[in-house]
């Protein structure tokens, strides 16, 4: 059994904690058009890769607060825990960032407020 | 206990031992009474009696008797207690013996001298390697009704209890500890002085009665210039003096899991002859353990030959075991076979007290060392390079085959010949026990030199010490363990150092076994007469062979084909054996052979102790509410929903669930139902931004919401489908009441957590369950309002003050309560929440105040007919995560305006919205007493061929006792354009289909004229 260190009541059995799966999904803007194959990736594709892993916990059983973990698939270990809506520090999660491959998807970039292409300044 | 005190076994010796002589006590086996002393083991007991059969082989059903003297033992396995108390596979090594055990012998059929099965030894031939693969195969049909009946039954070791109500009490409990040391030999004792002396938490667990381990047995040893045990002693008292040391006894580590979680089995009452009420009869401890040290000690490997299952044929260790410990002769006339030194002290020490040791058979050709002089010096006969061929007897062993072998080959060189013995003392080499350290992801190398896996590199934090880490030297195990300990401690975060390893004298010896994976035989090819590898799987080297021969080359496929390692002993004595046959067949080192995983949990574990206290009303969280006495009082029958315990009907006089129902819904209908809805879901919104955080939960919109108004939504999941639905109420500007359904609303509080923290943290609101906080009572009927007006109700209950779909704060006879003018039964509906103690006094002053108007209460049951007359949906019976909103009939609750809400998008989809989705539709049947079961699926043609092609199923389907017939409602593809067709429903068993046509969902007031009363 997992020992989890809570970000905001320490170390608990994993018991007490619920795995949310992948982190940094962002959730393509209504405002943004992208196609169903597109939006297909924020909704149901999920990484499984053998080594670190971007997941989100939460305590459910203790501060019912969400927090964003490296762990190692293959050893268990944690190798980062840090907050919710920010990214990791460490060198082996920041690279785990990096190269997902859904920086690249069409949902992710739809996260973002669209750009203005028309209006003031925009005149090329 | 009333029998007579019997006699003393024969074989005892007359002083010695660790048994308690002031304290003979009496056991039955088999149903025959015998004599031991506390102190002992069930089987040292019986040895003491001479009784060496105690059971019958797993397969073959041989005759089985005592192989060693701890929880290794394969063979002993047996029954203890009666009635519910009875537990199966006990090692009878391990059993403490008490005054009126009863044990009984397993695996044998009628008596265990005389047992049918056996027969399957004459046929042994017939029972190769994978016998049950090769035979249980063709035809499919056979499986059920012939193979599997004859496998089941002679399957499975021991039986459980006949009645399944365990008597016994069993406890779970919880230890986070600096340094956790498994094994209480002399290397857990030197680790824990060393641990314990930096100051930090120390655990020190052994599986035995008590400390000391495998230097129990031994009495040629000083430690100090003292006896071992003085030592041993010494050092157990001064870590009991110690306030940071926790001993446990009898306690095993059956587990290591991630994170240096371990868990361990006490066995704290089974060794008492009346078991105190205080005490659980065995604890399980889930340990957290900073650092681990894993002092297990080694298991001494049995040698491969014909025979060599037979009673009277044991473990060298254990004979010295069974001598210094108990005070027992396991034999009279005895012959040591082995392949190493360590035997040689058995033989010194049966020769000792008695026992005529006619020969020791040595495998390897000049063994030389002290103690190979000591025998010879004695006068006992070494045959060097020889081995046993093979053992007679039938239910002991009796005369043992020898031969010359070539210590290479393994060839028998010289012409046979004969040694008479009861007792065959063997000793093929030691295996550190490594299965901890492989449970726990460590790693293992192959020790050339020692011939055993050795532990490697350690994936948890952890440290084997002594034998457990291939040390077998008692004074280098002492060091190691001590330089362990310090290390855990220091590891754990404390200064330690290690403690002083003290003089030790002990024979020098050759511990390294001779290498000889071939059964030494003179038979002729395929004649080979049994040789066990695995005892209690039955596994004999001939069909580690014939895997091989058959194509199964990695050890894991062997492992599976032959059962080698497998059940209750997990390969603890057949590993490296098994190992060594499979690399000598195949030609590769056994590194390249490589090793099988060893699993959880490393010795046998009841499940009383795995889950504790928690079984029968403590098993499940029971959730009541406050009007939950008044229900029993007045005969509900309840069911569960969710946690909750809700009252499912109450029936009078003697009716039936239908009568009762039936009573139930006409009288709400006609004058006026009283039903406890406070197990709904309740959610307290807040924040400036709530409304607009409802607006992209629900489907409709929120934000717009009048206060003092109410409002049904739909909340879907990002997929599009429909999860969840309910009430919610604008309370004030910034303030909202939101109800979910009783089984969802846990979900629906950790879902809007969920979206709130990870996805809106910018967004200005505040969630808090409120279920539990407030009683709920919901009054439906023509007369709810002229109840409540007699009550005395604070605020006009008219249409006009008080319209359908709004909420009011008022007093209700003199109660503050908050009244919502809801419906779920399409009648003029009161749900009344008033602060949750004052539930039940209010339930009583509507009871009495409603009596005048025939208010009657009603259950789930009820609640069910009346919402399904009406065509209402619930949430997880219509819909089934594969749902949405236009599938349901209910378009109309999906908000157009808004940019967004959860599920907008998937719901934007073309396939969301095809005409050949499953639709909700209303079903009634021709026959109107002919109620469909739930999950029936619709066919358009009942004759058509199989298989048949299915519209879709029954969700809801009830007799309504208004209507007069039965109404349901159904998800059938299309079925929004079908209504008026012709469904019928097979059924099954022979029973004709039933045939209904398709309608609206409604059936019961369609106009809705009723809600006004």
């Amino acid at each position: 059994m997992l020992l989890i260190d809570c970000p905001h009541c320490g170390a608990r059995d994993e018991t007490e904690f619920a795995c949310g799966g992948e982190a940094h999904i962002a959730r393509p803007l209504a405002e943004n058009t992208i196609s169903d194959a597109e939006f297909a990736e924020y909704l149901f594709w999920r990484d499984n890769p053998k080594g670190v892993f971007l997941e989100r916990w939460c305590h459910t059983a203790g501060c019912r607060r969400w927090f964003n973990a490296a762990r190692d698939t293959v050893t268990h270990e944690f190798i980062e825990i840090y907050a919710m809506g920010s990214l990791p520090k460490s060198k082996a999660a920041k690279d785990a960032y990096a190269s997902a491959w859904r920086r690249q998807t069409a949902s992710e970039k739809a996260a973002k407020p669209a750009q203005k292409t028309s209006g003031k300044g925009a005149k090329s | 206990m009333n029998i007579k005190s019997p006699k003393q076994g024969q074989m005892r010796l007359s002083d010695g031992g660790r048994i308690n002589r002031k304290n003979p006590v009496s056991f039955r086996f088999d149903g025959k009474t015998f004599a031991g002393f506390e102190g002992d083991t069930l089987a040292s007991a019986l040895l003491a009696n001479g009784v060496h059969l105690v059971g019958r082989s797993f397969k073959y059903h041989r005759p089985r008797g005592i192989l060693t003297a701890g929880y290794d033992e394969p063979n002993a396995l047996v029954e203890i207690g009666q009635g519910n108390q009875q537990a199966p596979n006990i090692r009878a090594t391990e059993a403490m013996l008490y005054d009126g055990l009863t044990a009984k012998s397993q695996n044998r059929w009628p008596t265990l001298g005389f047992d049918i099965g056996a027969v399957n030894s004459l046929l042994g031939r017939f029972f190769p390697a994978g016998f049950y693969y090769k035979t249980f195969m063709f035809p499919a049909v056979f499986w059920k009704n012939i193979y599997e009946p004859i496998i089941r039954k002679a399957a499975g070791l021991g039986r459980a209890a006949k009645d399944h109500h365990d008597a016994d009490r069993y406890e779970k409990t919880h230890r986070h500890t600096d340094v956790l040391i498994v094994g209480g030999g002399v290397s857990g004792l030197m680790a824990a002085l060393s641990a314990a002396g930096s100051g930090a938490r120390v655990m020190l667990v052994d599986d035995a009665n008590e400390l000391g381990g495998w230097m129990l047995s031994e009495n040629n040893t000083t430690i100090d210039g003292k006896p071992a045990l003085n030592w041993i002693k010494q050092t157990v008292k001064a870590l009991e003096a110690m306030s940071n040391v926790t001993i446990l006894t009898r306690t095993q580590c059956f587990g290591y899991m991630d994170h240096n979680f371990l868990t361990l089995a006490e066995k704290v009452t089974d060794h008492l002859p009346q078991r105190p009420d205080h005490l659980p009869r065995q604890r399980m401890w889930k340990i957290r353990a900073k650092h681990v040290v894993l002092a297990q000690g080694n298991h001494e490997r049995p040698l491969i030959f014909g025979g060599n299952d037979k009673p009277g044929v044991m473990m060298a260790g254990a004979v010295r075991s069974y001598i210094n410990c108990y005070a027992v002769l396991p034999g009279r006339r005895a012959v040591i076979y082995t392949n190493n030194d360590d035997a040689y002290k058995t033989a010194l020490l049966l020769d000792d007290v008695g026992v005529k040791v006619a020969a020791i058979v040595d495998q390897r050709p000049t063994p030389s060392s002290v103690l190979v002089s000591q025998a010879m010096a004695r006068g006992m006969v070494v045959h060097t390079g020889h081995a046993v061929l093979d053992a007679n007897g039938t239910r002991h062993v009796g005369t043992l085959k020898i031969a010359a072998i070539n210590p290479k080959t393994g060839d028998v060189t010289g012409q046979p010949f004969y040694i008479d013995a009861d007792l065959v003392a063997m000793s093929g080499g030691f295996t550190p026990v490594v299965n901890l350290h492989s449970q726990a992801r460590g790693k293992i190398t192959w020790d050339d030199e020692q011939v055993c896996f050795r532990p490697s590199d350690y994936h948890e934090a952890a440290i084997c010490v002594g034998a457990c880490n291939g040390v077998f030297d008692l004074k280098g195990a002492m060091t190691d363990a001590a330089v362990g300990g310090a290390m855990a401690a220091m590891a754990a975060g404390f200064t330690a150092e290690a403690v002083m390893t003290p003089a030790v004298d002990e024979p020098s010896m050759v511990m390294r076994p001779h290498v000889l994976w071939k059964m030494p035989s003179d038979a002729v090819k395929g004649q080979e007469p049994k040789a066990f590898v695995d005892f209690q799987n039955d596994v004999t080297a001939s069909d580690i062979k014939l895997a091989v021969r058959e194509g199964y080359h990695s050890v894991e496929h062997v492992k599976r084909y032959t059962t080698n390692g497998m059940a209750t002993d997990q390969g603890k004595l057949s590993n490296i054996n098994a190992l060594g046959i499979l690399s000598d067949q195949l030609g590769k080192p056994i590194p390249e052979v490589g090793t099988t995983t060893f699993r959880y949990p490393y010795t046998p574990t009841t499940f009383g102790a795995i889950a504790g206290r928690d079984i029968k009303e403590l098993f499940d969280t029971e959730r009541l509410t406050r009007m939950d006495a008044w229900h029993r009082q007045h005969g509900a029958e309840f069911e569960h929903v969710g946690q909750w315990m809700r009252a499912w009907y109450y029936p009078i006089d003697g009716e039936t669930m239908e009568e009762a129902v039936n009573r139930e819904v006409k009288k709400t209908r006609t004058h006026a139902g009283i039903l406890d809805a406070s197990t709904l879901g309740k959610i307290d919104f807040r924040g400036k931004d709530a409304g607009e955080f409802l607006d992209r939960l629900y489907t409709n919109m929120f934000s717009t919401l009048k206060i003092g108004r109410c409002r049904y939504g739909l909340m879907l999941k990002d997929d599009g489908m429909v999860m969840d639905d309910g009430v919610t109420t604008r309370l004030g500007e910034n303030h909202y009441h939101m109800t979910t359904t009783t089984g969802g609303a846990a979900n629906v509080l950790s879902w809007m957590e969920e979206w709130l923290q990870t996805e809106w943290p910018e967004l200005d609101v505040y969630l808090t369950s409120v279920t539990e906080e407030w009683s709920v009572t919901t009054v439906s009927g023509p007369n709810a309002r002229k109840i409540l007006e007699a009550l005395g109700c604070s605020v006009s209950l008219t249409d006009d003050a008080f319209p359908f779909m709004s909420y009011q704060d008022a007093n209700l006879a003199g109660l503050p309560v908050r009244i919502f003018r809801i419906s779920f039964t399409g009648e003029l509906s009161f749900e009344i929440n008033i602060k949750a103690r004052h539930g039940l006094a209010l339930w009583q002053h509507l009871m009495k105040a409603g009596e005048p108007f025939g208010l009657t209460p009603y259950g789930t049951e009820a609640m069910h007919v009346l919402r399904a007359e009406k065509g209402f949906i619930i949430v997880g019976q219509e819909t089934d995560g594969s749902v949405n909103p236009h599938d349901l009939g209910m378009s109309w609750i999906v908000s157009k305006k808004k940019s967004d809400f959860i599920g907008k998008r998937a719901l934007e989809r073309k396939s969301m919205a095809l005409n050949n989705r499953k639709q909700l539709v209303g079903i009634k049947t021709e026959d109107p007493k002919a109620i469909i079961p739930e999950g029936a699926h619709a066919v358009l043609d009942p004759h058509q061929s199989y298989p048949m092609e299915m519209l879709g199923q029954v969700t809801s389907s009830y007799y309504s006792p208004v209507l007069g017939h039965s109404v349901a409602m159904a998800l059938l593809k299309g079925g929004h354009a079908m209504k008026g067709q012709t469904v019928w429903f097979p059924m099954i068993n022979g029973k004709k289909p039933i045939k209904a046509v398709i309608t609206d969902t409604v059936f019961y007031d369609p106009k809705g004229d009723r809600i006004n009363g």
